[in-house]
């Protein structure tokens, strides 16, 4: 089964990344969430977040 | 007066967070100016044009936090910064206090929650591409509301989703609803057998709460993204929505919710419909041209209302010809309704002004006035020949996207804080050649808590300037929403009208009905 099907047919289970308030509406409606504690990378020069990501591999 | 600035390195907030805590402080005696923003370039430029930009904040980068205080006097911005810590510092004890957890990473999240099958990432277009990837290495499906992520990224990503078998909803998608639960800015809606595929995320709020309301229900509502219907994308997860949606055994009708996709686009859309799919399909196009869906298996509709009305009397085992039937009595009602608004009017109010916090309800509000009173003027108006030359400024019949950019650096959006248009509505209210003014109130998930609260004092105080002055001002409000939501439209439906506002549950009614009041009005005169 398509993994979207998989989706619709098991329980929604999310991890938020950004707005606090997203993690917050959906522990309102009591659907399973967690808050990544995020943060942007202390490299601010756009050329070097590519590069540092290719290294890492992402 | 004294200004004063403060950074804290290594902390972090998100932007809705330190707007509203700037909100709330900026309300304090004696307070001029506050800002409170992470220290990226674009927030850098915004303190710039507000004279906040401290010399101290220069070389601050993306991981400071920059505070910076206006007040009368010296003792004033010390109690403004005290109050600031305080309040964050508040934030960051509730979720401690909740005994909640909050890895550092994506990585750490899923040791925590090892079934999670969906991220949301809202984090800063620049580094939301990457966390997307991220995610869809680790299987996961992607909602991501984030805007300013490069077209090439998304295609990497939707391609990259496709061959995996995973959802990349966006970027900057706003709304979804999945298995039952409101994803982003979305609305509290029944659970049925309407499977909704939208590149509009308020387009798939009014169509959710619209079907909702009248009895039926939402099996799934996927966000695309509004750039997915664009050549450069090509329609991937339209096509992967309709997909999934065709296999589901919840879902018997497909409803389909976009502006118009560019043509090579639509002919995919269309051809794997055809080919593909047994299930009823209904489409809303806002502003396309019918005609293509003649010969295709699309049910077309002209308005978002129409689109959620049809979908229900399918779902509901109605026939479409009955639906229109009542649509047409309805519409003759109005008529009634209209002219008693047109007597309270005076032969000098001739114009409307819509002001919305909605992008789509603004564009289907045009779309349908246009057709009955002429082009109307506007920030982003279907006649490019009607731009308004200065949006702050309104002319003849003007509607105004408030959710546009050039409203919303640097400010929360128009759905989460009123008081940009509550100025703009008593500015509208003291023009006397207005009749008309026409809002929208958006409710579910990611809007304000309280926009009856919000709104209904501002819509009496411009009723009474038109009183003071004479005059009768009618105005019209369209909610999106569901009793389900937690504002509860049945409460910010009384509220508004006892204020006495007009109230529609549709932006395509309230539109008409505005519409029919100056076309009238006019005529009288």
């Amino acid at each position: 089964m398509n993994k979207i099907n998989e989706l619709f047919k098991s329980e929604l289970q999310v991890i938020n990344i950004g707005l606090e308030s997203f993690k917050e509406s959906l522990k309102n409606e009591n659907i399973r969430v967690i808050q990544v504690d995020w943060r942007p990378p202390a490299v601010t020069d756009d050329r070097a977040l590519d590069a540092l990501n290719k290294l890492l591999g992402r | 007066m004294i200004t004063k600035g403060i950074i804290k390195t290594g902390e972090y907030y998100d932007s809705v967070s330190l707007m509203l805590v700037s909100k709330e402080v900026t309300k304090m005696d004696g307070v001029i100016d506050v800002a409170i923003v992470m220290g990226n370039d674009q927030n850098k430029s915004i303190l710039e044009t507000s004279h906040l930009l401290l010399d101290e904040f220069k070389d601050a980068i993306d991981s400071d936090l920059l505070i910076a205080v206006k007040c009368e006097t010296e003792e004033k911005v010390n109690e403004a910064l005290k109050k600031i810590d305080e309040i964050l510092k508040e934030r960051k004890n509730r979720s401690l206090a909740a005994g909640e957890y909050h890895p550092k990473s994506l990585d750490g999240a899923l040791e925590f929650m090892s079934n999670a099958n969906m991220v949301i990432i809202s984090v800063a277009g620049k580094y939301a591409g990457n966390e997307a990837m991220k995610a869809l290495k680790k299987g996961l499906h992607v909602m991501l509301f984030s805007d300013n992520v490069t077209i090439e990224k998304e295609k990497e990503l939707k391609e990259y989703a496709r061959e995996k078998g995973l959802l990349v909803m966006g970027p900057d998608c706003g709304t979804a609803i999945i298995n039952g639960a409101p994803l982003g800015f979305a609305n509290v809606v029944n659970r049925g057998d309407i499977g909704i595929v939208a590149a509009s995320g308020t387009g798939l709020q009014e169509v959710s709460s619209i079907i909702s309301n009248n009895g039926s229900g939402i099996s799934q509502g996927i966000g695309t993204g509004g750039r997915d219907v664009k050549s450069a994308i090509g329609g991937i997860m339209m096509i992967e929505g309709i997909k999934a949606l065709n296999n589901d055994p919840e879902t018997k009708v497909i409803t389909l919710v976009s502006k118009p996709p560019s043509d090579d686009v639509l002919e995919k859309v269309l051809s794997f419909l055809n080919e593909n799919v047994a299930k009823p399909t209904v489409g809303i196009f806002l502003g396309g041209n019918t005609e293509k869906f003649k010969n295709s298996k699309i049910i077309s509709a002209e308005t978002l209302e129409e689109a959620a009305l049809i979908s229900c009397a399918l779902s509901q085992g109605r026939s479409v010809n009955e639906f229109k039937e009542s649509v047409k009595k309805r519409d003759e009602e109005l008529d009634e309704k209209a002219k008693k608004e047109i007597d309270k009017l005076s032969d000098k109010q001739k114009y409307i002004r819509g002001l919305f916090t909605g992008g789509t309800l603004c564009d289907e509000a045009m779309l349908i006035s246009r057709k009955i009173i002429g082009e109307v003027y506007g920030n982003s108006p279907i006649n490019p020949q009607y731009k308004l030359k200065d949006s702050w400024k309104s002319q003849k019949n003007s509607y105004i996207d408030l959710g546009e950019d050039e409203f919303t650096v640097g400010r929360p959006h128009p759905m989460i804080d009123y008081s940009l248009r509550n100025k703009k509505i008593v500015e509208e209210a003291k023009d006397p050649e207005v009749a008309v003014l026409l809002l929208d109130v958006v409710l579910g998930y990611g809007s304000t808590m309280i926009p009856h609260e919000e709104l209904a004092p501002v819509i009496r105080e411009a009723k009474e300037i038109a009183k003071k002055d004479s005059r009768y001002l009618s105005i019209i409000i369209t909610i999106t929403g569901t009793d389900k939501d937690p504002q509860k439209l049945k409460e910010v439906e009384e509220t508004l009208t006892s204020a006495g506002a007009i109230v529609f549950k549709s932006n395509a009614y309230a539109s008409l009905f505005a519409s029919k009041i100056i076309e009238k009005s006019n005529k009288v005169v």
